[in-house]
């Protein structure tokens, strides 16, 4: 009798419970474009937690998503990738190209009140080139001889060579000296309790669930539209998604799959909208040019011409992508459309491979001198993509007598045990694309050591000569002449061959105007984004419902 | 029994040493070195930048130090700082997450007991019946079934299509400016899927195990006698049958002390539950050395020390197998 009693009240409580409040949606239409007002909140998701907010010490992609909210750098990357001003007015290139003049904006103040300085601007890259700073982007920086503070706002840095990435690496976030002068940065509450000169401002950070950011009234370029700025963390990227379905995130990058089928019934599309556009990165299959058999240029164009990039792109994206013939992507000034491209024929490829050698064996299996053409593929475990990749590339490499196989690998393993010590054959791999095209640290064969990233053992003079001219020359149509060579010889000489580039797609919830999808993506104008009086949906604080 | 109780505190030293000395040893040899593990492949990270990262860490130094370095820390209780760039106290980071892991674990252990043991003990009385088969089934499809496929239909149902509980997260945006009762309300509300899910797997273990003790008990030549001298069935079966079926489950509390503080990777990301099971995976993926020693000994610790406690416990309820 008594669990009875006990279970009964348990119902009850149960009943309770799921009858609390719960806000139903309302109907409310999102259609008109509506004016710009002051208010609002934007809802994102993040799968990960940011370590801390002080970028120059983090790694993560959620600490810099968040930081970029918060900081602003010297200069940044305008929609259409072109350099522009941020906290500098302008700059001046001296004509031997040694030294940048940065004059900074002078109507600009910290989140506290205090006014940003060219002092900023040198305790940044003080603490940056410090050798007991555990920061990893002191690359380009340490290449400056000397960085000096000429007046409040002017900053000069001369480099020892001319080196054209190093006005974008300026764009590095910009830290207040007047708070961390004197201090170990390290230790910091800065690390989370930021104060940058952003558009946001840090409110709070619930460590597990959520980072609040609001509107910085006084920000030099405008007060934002959107009031708050919530970024909550869910670990688990189906939760998001029922949490995107349920309205209670604003917006959320959608694999392939969602975005053509989940996403496309009339309550989603009511109140979402769909964007898409190309996304920085890359796969590939590289090959260890070391193996005997991949050493022979005829071969690797042989494989690319078995190898069937659409059927990847249709049957692992479902479309989602375009087909990559070089490193870099069509909407970029250094692209070179023009260059040699392999067309999927197994024909051209058994006739190279002819023309090297192979014979087809009794097994079907190619083989030269008593050798047979077969090799392992490595991918990362977890990345079902690749996975994939891999699986369509051995079965059309089978048709041509290429026997692959595939080792799936966790991801530290595969890099320290196998890439690290080039104890491998070929793998899949990605490459995120850089907004600047300097692509030295991966081709230039002076990158071939231990944990550098020519892991796959490419020589070619002429590639070396023409990146180290591409990044000593700042003038543009001058260095894209440089990287289109550099891409015509990729494209012959085939050391990885290029597979795809996905696009990036994209749900923002439909109130929420200004969006317009460009080569930089959709979140370089996130300030000006803004939704009309009568869309709001979170009026006051209180009415952010998880 | 005092002599037995030191004895076994005074072996506890030397297993959780031995403990802590593989568990050092074999993490640092997992591939992979904190503070660059997301640096891998990346361009812009130079040599000198690593080598700068890794001194910062002191895994420039012999493991055999690095270890001797930590035990000195940890002898004084320190659990040294995280190895990820916030820098913070391995130990605050521990109990930030362990109230909403252990408030969970005991909500979830407590309807396994509930709900598990009347089910078994009702099996077990009427035993080979139709509802002993369906709830024995009911219960091993609860076990069976995956907790995320669950959590997620769950989730789906009470989140999307009927808006009556929130989908993940522990508390609400407004939760500051709710009242007392609505304060409560509000974390019942977000934890009622996370416990239900977590409490699924449980109940079949508890259920079965009860039943299986119980049955034993049931055959004893004392119930018989109990039986034979007309005692009602209600009687037999608490007072004598019943008392001596639990002693085993003092062995399962016992063993699940360490679970207290042990959270579930998968419900916890499901259900964005800030708890140990992502603190763990987390320092785990990011080799934050210090974070998971840190759990791994309190682990080690309350492991041996929820053993201790059940032979203790077992002594003093059960006369039979106290020791001389």
């Amino acid at each position: 009798m008594k669990a009875t009693k006990f279970l009964c009240m348990l119902l009850i409580f149960f009943l309770f419970i799921v009858s609390g409040c719960s806000p139903r949606k309302e109907k409310v239409s999102y259609e008109k474009e509506g004016k710009p007002a002051y208010g609002d909140a934007l809802i994102t998701a993040s799968l990960g937690e940011p370590t801390n907010l002080i970028p120059i010490l983090t790694t993560d992609a959620p600490s810099h998503e968040v930081a970029s909210r918060i900081y602003n750098g010297l200069v940044k990357y305008d929609k259409n990738l072109n350099i522009v001003g941020d906290l500098a007015e302008k700059w001046i290139i001296s004509p031997d190209n040694l030294q940048i003049t940065f004059h900074l904006k002078k109507n600009v103040k910290w989140h506290d009140g205090k006014p940003f300085t060219a002092k900023d601007v040198y305790y940044t890259y003080k603490v940056i080139t410090d050798p007991k700073t555990p920061t990893a982007y002191s690359g380009d920086f340490i290449l400056v001889k000397k960085a000096e503070v000429i007046n409040d706002y002017t900053f000069r840095v001369i480099y020892e060579k001319p080196f054209a990435p190093g006005l974008i690496s300026w764009s590095v976030s910009i830290l207040p000296s007047h708070l961390l002068e004197g201090q170990d940065i390290t230790k910091s509450s800065l690390l989370r309790n930021p104060v940058g000169t952003g558009p946001y401002v840090f409110k709070e950070w619930v460590t597990g669930q959520r980072i609040v950011l609001c509107a910085n009234e006084r920000y030099f370029d405008g007060r934002p539209y959107i009031q708050r700025h919530i970024i909550r963390f869910i670990p688990d990227s189906a939760s998001m998604f029922l949490e995107l379905k349920n309205l209670t995130i604003d917006m959320m990058a959608l694999t392939p799959l969602q975005y053509l089928r989940q996403t496309e019934y009339g309550a989603f599309k009511r109140e979402f909208n769909k964007y898409q556009y190309l996304s920085f990165s890359y796969v590939y299959l590289g090959y260890n040019l070391k193996h005997p058999f991949f050493k022979e240029k005829k071969v690797r164009q042989a494989l690319t011409y078995a190898i069937d990039k659409k059927e990847i792109i249709d049957g692992v994206l479902l479309g989602q992508g375009i087909e990559a013939h070089g490193p870099y992507k069509p909407d970029m000034w250094a692209y070179n459309g023009s260059v040699k491209k392999y067309e999927y024929s197994k024909e051209k490829a058994a006739k190279l491979l002819a023309e090297v050698g192979f014979e087809r064996g009794e097994d079907g299996i190619l083989e030269k001198d008593g050798k047979k053409f077969e090799f392992t593929v490595l991918v990362n475990q977890g990345n079902d993509v690749r996975i994939r990749c891999a699986e369509l590339i051995q079965k059309r490499l089978s048709e041509i007598g290429v026997r692959v196989k595939i080792r799936v690998l966790e991801w530290a393993s595969l890099i320290n045990e196998f890439i690290d010590k080039r104890n491998f054959e070929a793998v899949i791999l990605g490459w995120t694309i850089p907004h600047d095209p300097d692509l030295f640290d991966i081709w230039h064969s002076s990158k071939q050591g231990k944990k550098e990233l020519n892991f796959i053992s490419f020589e070619n003079k002429e590639v070396d000569e023409l990146l180290v001219k591409a990044r000593h020359t700042f003038n543009i149509e001058e260095r894209r002449k440089y990287y289109h060579r550099f891409q015509e010889i990729l494209a012959e000489e085939q050391p990885y061959t290029f597979l795809f580039i996905p696009y990036a797609n994209i749900a923002i919830h439909k109130r929420i105007k200004g969006v317009s999808p460009a080569p930089a993506g959709v979140s370089y104008n996130m300030d000006k984004w803004y939704v009309p009086l009568d869309q709001m949906r979170y009026k006051s604080y209180a009415t952010v419902y998880p | 029994m005092l002599r037995f109780i030191l004895k076994r505190i005074l072996l506890l030293f030397p297993m959780l040493l031995g403990i802590t000395l593989i568990s050092f040893f074999v993490i640092h040899l997992v591939p992979g070195e904190p503070g660059i593990m997301d640096l891998e492949m990346t361009p812009k990270v130079t040599k000198e930048a690593r080598e700068r990262i890794r001194a910062y860490y002191g895994l420039d130094k012999p493991i055999h130090v690095q270890y001797w370095m930590w035990l000195k820390r940890i002898l004084k209780l320190d659990f040294g700082l995280s190895f990820t760039p916030d820098r913070r106290p391995v130990i605050e980071k521990i109990t930030e997450r362990l109230p909403i892991t252990i408030t969970i674990n005991l909500a979830s252990m407590a309807i396994i007991f509930i709900v598990g043991i009347p089910i078994g003990v009702y099996c077990a009385k009427y035993k080979d019946s139709l509802l002993d088969k369906s709830l024995t089934a009911l219960v091993f499809a609860g076990y069976a079934a995956p907790t995320f496929w669950i959590a997620l239909l769950l989730m789906l149902l009470f989140g999307v299509y009927l808006e009556l509980l929130p989908i993940s997260g522990v508390k609400s945006f407004n939760f500051e400016e709710l009242s007392v009762t609505g304060k409560i309300l509000d974390i019942g509300r977000h934890l009622l899927l996370p416990v239900l899910v977590s409490a699924s797997g449980g109940i079949a273990g508890i259920s079965r195990f009860m039943k299986n003790s119980l049955l034993e008990v049931l055959n004893q030549d004392y119930i018989r006698t109990a039986y034979a001298k007309g005692l009602p069935e209600r009687i037999i079966l608490r007072r004598h049958a019943l008392r001596n079926a639990l002693l085993p489950v003092i062995t399962i509390l016992g063993l699940s002390v360490p679970g207290l503080i042990g959270g579930s990777v998968i419900f916890e990301s499901i259900f964005s539950i800030p708890g140990m099971g992502q603190l763990f995976y987390m320092s785990v993926m990011a080799r934050d050395y210090p974070t998971i020693m840190g759990i791994l000994v309190m682990g080690a610790f309350l492991t041996l020390l929820g053993n201790l406690l059940a032979d203790i416990a077992y002594a003093v309820f059960d006369p039979r197998i106290r020791v001389e």
